[in-house]
């Protein structure tokens, strides 16, 4: 269990981490990679979260995650594509 | 909770400090992806190995899932990500000692390049 908890104190560092690049970042495409860092924080804090709490609901967050994260990388790319045009 | 499980939680963990570390520190956007992409899509498929081999019975399916899931899509976004700031006109480092993408290749006539 006490690599659980190092594991989610390094998750948040990394997320803040994420936070800091997407408020400084000069271009939108700095800060759709820092939400991508995020969003993976995210995920794996919930899946970390699953095992500490011994709740295995979690999981379907991790998996639903997975999936609107990939979607919604998509559209950010678009969205940076065709914001120049 | 088993000690290969823990090996792979921490691991990961790293893996996404230096992800995040690399996001602040590298110079332009293409280098940051570099760290974040390759970093944390490794440290999330070792954060989500660990918590496979740590529950019981069906429950390890949906991370499977997840984790090849994951495998699969990570690299495809951030490559939708890095086509669409070059076509941008992101600026890259002064450092940058290759440019493909601008010199030769299918991707001239497309893409203008970087503007600044």
């Amino acid at each position: 269990m006490i690599a659980v908890d190092v594991g989610l104190v390094a998750l948040g560092v990394s997320f803040l981490a994420g936070v800091t690049r997407a408020a400084i970042g000069p271009s939108t495409a700095d800060r759709a990679v820092a939400a991508d860092l995020c969003l993976f924080s995210v995920v794996g804090a919930l899946a970390l979260l699953a095992v500490r709490l011994d709740a295995v609901a979690f999981l379907d967050t991790v998996l639903v995650a997975t999936i609107v994260g990939f979607i919604a990388t998509v559209s950010l790319a678009y969205l940076i594509e065709r914001r120049i045009k | 909770m088993k000690v290969a499980a823990s090996i792979f939680v921490l691991t990961g963990a790293s893996l996404m400090v230096i992800a995040g570390v690399g996001l602040l520190r590298l110079p332009d956007v293409f280098s940051r992806m570099h760290a974040q992409t390759k970093a944390a899509t490794l440290g999330l498929a070792c954060i989500l190995t660990g918590t496979a081999l740590s529950l019981p019975g069906p429950a390890v399916a949906k991370v499977v899932l997840a984790l090849v899931f994951q495998l699969i899509t990570a690299p495809v976004a951030a490559h939708m990500i890095g086509r669409a700031a070059y076509r941008a006109g992101v600026t890259m480092w002064e450092g940058t000692l290759y440019d493909e993408l601008g010199s030769h290749g299918r991707a001239a006539e497309e893409a203008p390049g970087p503007r600044e």
